[in-house]
């Protein structure tokens, strides 16, 4: 089960609004963490706590393909990502490096910046505390649950090549 | 089936892919970069294997933060090359690179009917050969280099229909400029963008390629051109393997029809900070501008030179303005350098660079200042893409971001030439 506060976004957060190119001269997940979201939200790395949630309405994490984004929002401690949709890419790179992400159109929007939410990736359901309303988010396709209990596409990829299905 | 449908069947053994279908897909090239490389060989490391499925089949080439810029980048790089030799991988490094999506064409890398994954979302750029090309992360990278497939969702196809005749100083930029501008950022989302009609046909491989490479600006996983005498053309002296050709089916299912009537279209400029913020060049007045930038895997190619140097010569840049171009691989610098092209941009004024991704990203070569605006033939104008915050970027043709360099603001080319 997670738990932690709301921070909210409004549509097309794009990848270098979550991580500015300028610190992709390294890869380092802690060293990226130090500038997540400092382009349009500058007090986000002060405000954020371990378990705390990103939630955003349509088209999240857009533009270009740097791992750097999930891994800055990872290693911010950040426990889950919650839109309405998401960008194809920031998606993939999400679910093979294990930042679980929910898409759910009604929790974006009866939920507020700051609100506390718990959630329970199993079922995908959500409990917004402040409020008492909970939510169900979209169920993944049954490929994608495979690749999340592997943990991730590392682990996925190790399995398929020891049992040789390559 | 539909063309990306087609190629995607053919790279997996199934003889029909549905959209909305998990499938594993083969891929004949594997992309990655300065930037992006380093994870994926992290990545691979712990996988486990020791060698790539395939060194012939796995490129990487250093040309975002290239020459380096400094010690971190340069670090990269380092890591970059040392994998490269280890595992007699394709590399390009300083001298022999270009941008990515410019080389990889040019140097015939890539052939139609070809699958590529690339760790860069421009990687959509190959659509323009017949391709099935697709941007993703380094970890999926990381698992190709391994396998030498990796798994992918068969997108739904959205049809482009571009009918009537471009205009003049009207390029494959504005098309795209403006079919984002009318469907949105999102508006294909996770879908494959085919572009066919009259204006398609017409259109040289180079605005072929400015139009896929921005797909990934509609939030499209592909965009692709169906293969024609151009296209045939572009990689007769190019092509070192066999390629295949893919047709649709007479029953192909689109998603979605859309048909615009292009012949009265202006050359389009997207305003700050979005490219579906596209407008007509004609309703921007006096915008001043600081910048113009002429270059990046959109608009990098020579015929972008050429229509930029048709422009500039025997013109001056505007005193206020920093003119940057930057030919997008040395076989570009060459051809351009042959046809006095460069002698055209330095004695108006302009400063020409040596290949590199450099400010499209905020990288280096052109950062700009808060209060500072740019014109440039980039794809993204995203709060803070090249530079502070509190900057501009508006995105043209290369016509349009010449003109501009002139005269100062924001410029058709009618107002420099006639």
């Amino acid at each position: 089960m997670l738990k932690g506060k709301v921070h909210k976004y409004g549509a097309n957060v794009d990848t270098d609004a979550i991580i500015p190119a300028r610190y992709l001269n390294v890869s380092d997940p802690a060293e990226l963490a130090k500038h997540c979201m400092e382009d349009i939200d500058k007090d986000f790395i002060n405000r954020v706590k371990p378990g705390d949630i990103i939630m955003a309405t349509t088209n999240f994490g857009c533009g270009s393909s740097r791992e750097h984004a999930p891994l800055a929002i990872k290693a911010s401690d950040i426990s889950c990502v919650i839109a309405k949709s998401f960008a194809r890419i920031f998606f993939r790179n999400a679910i093979n490096i294990g930042l679980p992400l929910l898409e759910c159109s009604d929790a974006v929007d009866q939920t507020k910046a700051g609100d506390i939410l718990e959630i329970d990736l199993v079922g995908g359901k959500i409990k917004n505390l402040s409020n008492g309303l909970t939510f169900t988010a979209k169920p993944y396709p049954e490929f994608m649950s495979q690749l999340i209990s592997a943990g991730g596409l590392i682990e996925y990829t190790k399995e398929r090549l020891v049992k040789g299905r390559v | 089936m539909t063309l990306a449908e087609k190629i995607l069947a053919a790279h997996t053994n199934k003889k029909r892919v549905t959209p909305g279908e998990f499938i594993n897909v083969k891929a004949d090239m594997v992309l990655s970069n300065d930037i992006t490389a380093p994870i994926a060989i992290k990545e691979f490391r712990r996988i486990g294997v020791a060698k790539v499925f395939d060194p012939a089949k796995i490129v990487m080439v250093a040309d975002h933060f290239v020459p380096n810029k400094d010690i971190a980048s340069a670090e990269q790089v380092k890591l970059m090359r040392d994998f490269a030799s280890e595992q007699g991988i394709i590399y390009f490094d300083v001298g022999r690179m270009g941008i990515e999506h410019a080389l990889l064409p040019e140097q015939g890398l890539v052939l139609p009917g070809d699958v590529v994954v690339g760790a860069d979302s421009h990687t959509c750029t190959y659509g323009a050969l017949g391709a099935f090309a697709t941007g993703m992360g380094s970890t999926d990278i990381a698992a190709a280099m391994a396998t030498g497939d990796i798994w992918m969702k068969v997108p739904p196809t959205i049809k482009f229909v571009y009918r009537g005749k471009l205009g003049k100083w009207v390029e494959g930029k504005d098309l795209i400029l403006y079919t984002i501008g009318q469907i949105g950022v999102d508006g294909a989302l996770y879908s494959a963008m085919e572009f066919t009609g009259e204006a398609i046909n017409a259109l040289p491989m180079d605005g072929r390629f400015t139009m896929s490479n921005m797909a990934i600006e509609a939030g499209a996983k592909a965009g692709l051109f169906h293969v024609d005498d151009k296209t045939l053309l572009y990689i007769k002296s190019r092509a070192k393997r066999q390629h295949t050709i893919y047709e649709l089916d007479a029953d192909a299912e689109y998603a979605q029809l859309i048909e615009y009537d292009v012949s009265r279209l202006e050359p389009q400029v997207s305003l700050p900070h979005s490219p579906a913020n596209a407008r007509p060049v004609s309703q921007l007045k006096n915008m001043e501008i600081d910048q113009a930038v002429i270059g990046s895997c959109t608009n990098g190619r020579l015929r972008d030179l050429q229509v930029a140097a048709q422009v500039l010569k025997g013109k001056k840049v505007h005193p206020r303005v920093r003119c940057i171009i930057i030919p997008a691989t040395q076989q570009v610098y060459l051809d351009a350098l042959r046809e006095g092209l460069i002698e055209t941009f330095v004695t108006a004024g302009a400063v020409v660079s040596t290949p590199t991704c450099g400010p499209c990203l905020g990288g280096y070569m052109g950062i700009l200042a808060a209060g500072e605006r740019s014109i440039s033939t980039t794809n993204r104008n995203f709060v803070g893409r090249m530079g502070s915050t509190k900057s501009e970027v508006y995105l043209s043709n290369p016509a349009v971001a010449a003109a501009s360099a002139i005269t100062g603001k924001i410029s058709s080319p009618e107002e420099v030439k006639s």
